[in-house]
């Protein structure tokens, strides 16, 4: 691809959205097949009406970042990737990552359960303009889903349509759940017929990922947003959320009612509206079991951005803790469920991790209170001791989790330290599994 | 013009066993934490250290410690 | 030269070579399973493996040379390197032929060891373990130094050295086990009976 100029205007024009799209939003209120797919949204623009380096561009004007992670500009990847396919002559992979290994996190398999053909034609977009073959889909083999077998959904979708379209071939691929499986290195391992660990190498995926090709990873719901930015354009994409963090995003919530919802929404909007049902509340957590705890009052005045949370708004999960509940507590069972997942290959992992989150166990048992001080400093030494040393960043987000709650949760801990415990509920609110 | 180009040590994780000699043979660059695995200092190895280093890379037991060149990055 | 201090000489450094092999089975098999020897650093095992390594192969040389020097048995250069290229015993010689090819692949892979590709290095590492083995049958078939099987003291001494590495891989299967017992799950566990404690 030739360097592309990100101010260009775009030459083709756009379709508007469909009225149903219009009013219904995004995401439509009931899975669609193809065909009411197609209605919904419009048709996929054909490859005359998008040529080469047109779909690139209007991802690099709207801005997309990818879901999770460091939130890293897809434009760029593509460079990346289409850069090392040409200088190694060889066509690259797509994979669009929907494994969703984070348990609280529902806004994946809502996607797919809702528009799973959203994400197949941006397979098929990304395929084209990346000129890559194979193009696959990767979900958890046994994915959990309220509604019903989510796999099987998934398999009609892409039964319904070509198994080849515009030279890309589109592959369902069922891989073994687990938090630390849904990681990009760990998911190309699995791909490649490996164990689905992270492994050690010298090249990111971006250079050796599927079959040793370039390969570019994204989550599904970045791979649906190029699907509506193909259609609608990159200036509607930038009408939803912020400068920073434009695009229509989707949200998991966890807000006093018993099932978690998914919320259709972006960034800039205000946070309080989302969790006010859980109102009286204690703290907030956002971005997912990597994320960050923020404390209540900010919560109550912030919107939805990076810049005002001061934490990254991650896998999108945004999950309040009522004022009944202990936040050491819960950050405890959070943190003994990643230990548990840690893939147990990295040294300094395998014996941090459980040693942090016995710490907080003790730290969130009123009863320890005596022995307070050096808990709380072996957590300190704990965690600086894993950070950065390992084969990916499980590590590096637990202790970020960990952080978070010695701050945010200080006056528990001082409770605690008195042997009082500030919350009477001690259920575990989040899912551990 | 530079004698020896510069190079950093790297930790294979997923083959590091902790066997514990890098941090013997390197002790101003390598420690060990708390568990017997190898703590890296940041930045280049010194130009003085370099052989000591290469031996590290060769000695260690598992093979996991890698010494990567810096140049032209 | 008599010809029989050319044969006992041989023998002699044969004897040696067995000793001083078994040793850096015995340390390869420490240094893999991360044991300490008294009053060494870590990398005085991995030292010791290699010097010791490095001096058989002095005590292999001689063994080698004089074995085909000897006008008593036709061996001839061939014969070292070529299992089974040898009249005299070709079976019993053909072993220590395939134990010095192994022994040079041993070698010259972990001489470069810095410069190949880790599984490389350790795949043919691995054949330690067949190397050794035929170093034990070698002896046995040859060790007597006369015809027909080892035995005397010589047969004691191959015993107790089997016996040795025998036992070293008993500690090393046992570290084995006790190291892939490690997981999150047994760390955590451990960790809070710890705390209860």
């Amino acid at each position: 691809m030739t360097a592309i100029d990100n101010g260009a205007r775009e030459a083709v024009v756009p379709q508007s959205p469909p009225s149903q799209a219009r009013e219904n939003g995004v995401l439509p209120s009931r899975p669609l097949n193809v065909a009411e797919h197609r209605a919904y949204y419009g048709a996929l623009p054909a490859a005359d009406r998008l040529p080469l380096g047109e779909l690139a561009a209007r991802i690099g004007h709207a801005g997309v970042r990818g879901r999770g992670g460091a939130g890293f500009p897809l434009y760029r990847k593509i460079v990346s990737v289409s850069g090392a396919a040409r200088a190694r002559r060889l066509q690259p992979t797509i994979v669009a990552n929907g494994c969703e290994g984070e348990p609280a996190s529902h806004k994946d398999k809502h996607l797919l359960w809702l528009a799973p053909h959203l994400v197949l034609d941006g397979l098929v977009l990304l395929g084209r303009e990346l000129r890559a073959t194979r193009a696959i889909l990767a979900i958890e083999a046994d994915a959990p889903n309220g509604k019903g077998d989510l796999v099987r959904r998934v398999r009609e979708a892409v039964s319904e349509r070509d198994v080849r379209q515009d030279g890309v071939h589109i592959e369902l691929v069922e891989v073994p759940g687990g938090f630390i499986a849904g990681e990009s290195a760990a998911l190309v391992s699995t791909l490649n017929g490996g164990p689905g660990l992270p492994t050690y190498t010298e090249h990111s995926v971006r250079e050796h990922g599927v079959g040793g090709t370039p390969t570019l990873v994204q989550n599904v719901e970045t791979v649906a947003q190029v699907a509506l930015i193909a259609r609608y354009g990159a200036d509607w994409f930038r009408d939803y959320g912020t400068a920073a963090e434009p695009g229509p995003q989707l949200f998991t919530v966890y807000a006093g009612r018993r099932q978690p919802r998914v919320v259709h929404s972006a960034a800039g909007a205000p946070l309080w509206p989302l969790i006010a049902d859980a109102e009286p509340i204690d703290a907030v957590l956002i971005g997912g079991y990597h994320g960050s705890w923020i404390s209540a009052p900010l919560a109550r005045k912030a919107r939805l951005t990076e810049a005002e949370l001061g934490v990254p708004l991650g896998a999108g999960l945004i999950a309040a803790l009522p004022a009944d509940r202990c936040g050491l507590t819960e950050t405890a069972h959070i943190m003994r469920y990643l230990a548990l997942e840690s893939a147990g290959q990295c040294g300094p992992c395998l014996n941090g991790l459980p040693r942090i989150a016995a710490a907080m166990e003790q730290l969130a048992d009123p009863h320890h209170a005596a022995r307070y001080a050096g808990i709380v400093q072996n957590l300190q030494r704990w965690s600086g001791m894993v950070e950065g040393r390992g084969l990916c960043h499980h590590p590096d987000g637990s202790v970020r989790l960990v952080r978070s709650a010695l701050t945010v949760f200080r006056t528990e801990t001082a409770a605690h330290r008195a042997g009082v415990c500030t919350g009477g509920d001690r259920r575990p609110l989040l899912p551990a599994s | 013009m530079r004698a020896k180009d510069s190079a950093e040590l790297a930790v294979d994780w997923g083959t590091c066993k902790g066997h514990g000699l890098c941090a013997e043979l390197l002790p101003d660059h390598i420690t060990l934490d708390d568990w017997g695995y190898p703590i890296v200092g940041a930045g280049p190895v010194s130009a003085a250290a370099a052989k000591r280093a290469r031996r590290a890379v060769a000695d260690c037991p598992a093979l996991a410690l890698k010494l990567k060149s810096t140049a032209g990055k | 030269m008599n010809a029989s201090v050319l044969w006992y000489t041989s023998q002699a450094t044969g004897i040696v070579s067995l000793v001083l092999y078994t040793m850096v089975m015995m340390l390869g098999i420490a240094v893999a399973g991360q044991g300490r020897l008294p009053g060494l650093p870590r990398f005085g095992t991995v030292a010791l493996h290699r010097s010791i390594s490095l001096l058989s192969i002095v005590f292999l040389a001689v063994h080698i040379a004089t074995a085909i020097l000897d006008s008593y048995v036709n061996i001839s250069v061939l014969a070292t390197f070529v299992p089974f290229a040898s009249s005299y015993e070709p079976l019993w010689v053909g072993l220590g032929a395939v134990a010095v090819d192994l022994m040079i692949a041993l070698v010259v892979t972990s001489l470069l060891r810095d410069r190949i590709s880790p599984r490389i290095w350790r795949a043919v590492h691995w054949l330690a373990y067949a190397f050794w083995p035929i170093v034990i049958a070698h002896t046995i078939g040859l060790g007597s130094g006369s015809g027909g099987l080892i035995s005397g003291w010589e047969l004691w001494l191959t015993i107790a050295c089997v016996l040795a590495v025998f036992a070293a891989l008993g500690w090393r299967i046992a570290v084995q086990l006790e190291r892939s017992r490690r997981t999150p799950a047994q760390v955590l566990q451990t960790m809070r009976s710890e705390v209860r404690a």
